[in-house]
């Protein structure tokens, strides 16, 4: 007997049409809406369903933020910015604690490994919450500051700082970038290394010829992995600063799509947004894609 | 030439991993530790006390509905999540990988884009879908488990394929030329050595549930269908006692316990069907997919 050919496609159907109705067609109200218009009376959004409605009034305004050195030009700088020097210390704590588990965890490899999991079963709102404890003006992180006799006075931190931010950033995904290269570094072939070794390269050498440039892959797969949803982030500035000062491109968004009035460019932003991406989930995308390929031919 | 000699153990670098866990695992044990104050502060040690957890007779996590209702609400939705996207993710996983033809590739892509899609853009998007087009689905607790199903389906996909494509096609070949019908083969040959990565699919699922803060806030309908980590959201910076904390610890209780079951059965599923090596490695490859 051999699976009639309606067979496959028919288990697939109930999960394709799911993702059909909460997925794709969420995503075209997105653009619907970005270029839609508000009902002048009720205050209500009006989708433009069809292309021969649509109307780029929205798109026209965060354009002109954007490119006319307005608000919106401020705010997604200041989102570059904390993006790029978050994945740089992300990667910098990533890279050697998954390259020592991954080479050097010897016996204590599945102790360290739970060590690394644990942060993805505690909620990254209770991780941000501990942060909050720690960084109040009467809390341990002033006193511990204060004992070094490194500051005099007790700082607030929360009050609308960069660095707080950029600290939540990096506490929060760097776990997201440290399976990846775990992943990757642990099936390195140490007969690779050993012939590195034989051939007269150093440690060092080896790990800077071998090492590194086939971990190239997995490095750029874990930022891809860590910078989608630090570029979607609005909670860690409202939780750890607060100030419209370290706003992101995320509080932002939230600003227009809840304010009410002005729902359009929120829904606009998130599509500039998502084609500023895009170049980042495609790659991500077609990596894995040859990934599962070549598992499936071996 | 011994490989002691050759390789020397990185001092350096097991300092750095032991601090980095330090950095990673002390502040929330402060967090729960401050959970058991006697008194309001959230920052300073003062004593310890049950007083936050049941005692206070108006603002423990017991006595106050909104903090007790937050976890039942994370429970409920990863419930369900658990309940409709295992079942849906297998079968498409099942059937994407072995249906070739029109629509196959497209449909592969789809199932894997809300993987890389930021959970800000899929909050908008189900929030506006929800408020002007499918307004038969109210925000609230449906709104939040179509989300959480949404977004879990494509782990419960890549896990499964995973599997697929090491178990390949030999086994339900057999099976049907000893004359069971395909779906039968399914069942009976398919199934079984799918079980294992269904249930780390679960967990998966259970975990990424738990967590998920973006979308179960967009789609809250108030207060009454808030989870955990919107609660810890609303009340992070104004919140006067440490019974926030002690919600928190709670919920990282009951998430650790219950993951910790799923993991056992796992582990007894997997072993077996005789697949060796560290359950832990495992998962953590799992998580990263």
């Amino acid at each position: 007997m051999r699976y009639p050919r309606w067979f496959w496609p028919a288990a697939s159907l109930p999960g394709v049409a799911w993702l059909a109705l909460f997925f794709v067609l969420p995503l075209y109200a997105i653009l619907a809406i970005a270029l839609g218009s508000v009902d002048p009376l009720l205050q209500t959004v009006r989708p433009a369903w069809n292309p021969l409605d649509w109307d780029t009034a929205a798109f026209d305004f965060v354009f002109e933020g954007l490119l006319g050195g307005g608000g919106f030009q401020k705010v997604f700088v200041r989102t570059f910015a904390y993006v790029a020097v978050a994945l740089v210390l992300t990667l910098l704590i990533a890279y050697p604690v998954a390259y020592f588990v991954a080479r050097h965890g010897g016996r204590w490899k599945g102790l360290l490994l739970a060590g690394l999991v644990a942060p993805f079963f505690i909620s990254y709102l209770m991780r941000m919450l501990s942060w909050i404890n720690l960084l109040q003006e009467d809390g341990w992180v002033n006193d511990a500051l204060a004992w070094l006799h490194l500051v005099d006075e007790p700082i607030n931190w929360l009050d609308g700082r960069a660095s707080s931010v950029v600290l939540g950033l990096v506490y929060g995904y760097v776990p997201f970038m440290i399976l990846p290269l775990y992943a990757f570094l642990d099936r390195v072939d140490p007969r690779l290394l050993e012939a590195a070794r034989d051939l007269g390269a150093s440690p060092a050498e080896a790990f800077r010829m071998v090492t590194l440039p086939l971990s190239v892959p997995a490095v750029l797969a874990g930022t891809v992995i860590v910078a989608l949803p630090m570029f979607g982030d609005y909670y860690t500035p409202d939780l750890l600063s607060g100030s419209p000062n370290t706003s992101m491109i995320g509080n932002q968004v939230n600003l227009y799509i809840r304010g009410g009035q002005q729902v359009p460019v929120g829904a606009a932003l998130v599509c500039v947004l998502m084609v500023v991406l895009l170049v980042l989930m495609l790659y991500y995308l077609v990596a894995t894609a040859r990934v599962a390929r070549r598992a499936g031919q071996a | 030439m011994s490989r002691g000699s050759a390789w020397r153990r990185p001092w350096g670098l097991a300092l750095f991993t032991l601090a980095y866990l330090a950095w990673s695992i002390v502040p929330i044990l402060v967090a729960i530790r401050f959970s058991f104050n006697e008194g309001r502060s959230r920052s300073t040690a003062q004593g310890w006390s049950t007083r936050w957890y049941w005692g206070d007779p108006d603002l423990s996590v017991w006595h106050d509905p909104t903090l007790y209702q937050a976890l039942l609400q994370s429970l409920r939705l990863a419930a369900i999540a658990i309940a409709v996207a295992v079942p849906l993710g297998v079968a498409l996983a099942v059937g994407l990988t072995r249906w070739r033809g029109r629509g196959a590739g497209t449909s592969r892509f789809v199932s894997l884009f809300p993987l890389v899609t930021p959970e800000l853009v899929m909050g908008v998007s189900l929030f506006l879908v929800f408020t002007s087009l499918l307004t038969f689905v109210e925000l609230g607790t449906v709104a939040q488990a179509v989300g959480h199903v949404t977004f879990s389906i494509s782990f419960v996909v890549i896990i499964v394929r995973g599997r697929l494509l090491s178990i390949g096609k030999d086994y339900e070949e057999a099976a049907m030329d000893l004359g069971a019908s395909p779906v039968q083969a399914l069942r009976m040959a398919l199934l079984p050595l799918l079980t294992p990565a269904i249930l780390a699919s679960a967990i998966v699922v259970f975990a990424i549930s738990m967590d998920d803060f973006v979308i179960s806030q967009y789609l809250s309908a108030g207060s009454g269908t808030d989870t955990v980590p919107v609660r810890i959201y609303a009340n992070a910076r104004g919140a006067p006692t440490p019974a926030l904390n002690a919600l928190a610890s709670l919920t990282l209780a009951v998430t650790l316990a219950l993951a910790a079951a799923l993991f056992l059965v796992w582990r007894t599923a997997r072993s077996r069907q005789g697949v060796r090596g560290a359950a832990v490695e495992d998962l953590a490859g799992f998580e990263t997919s």
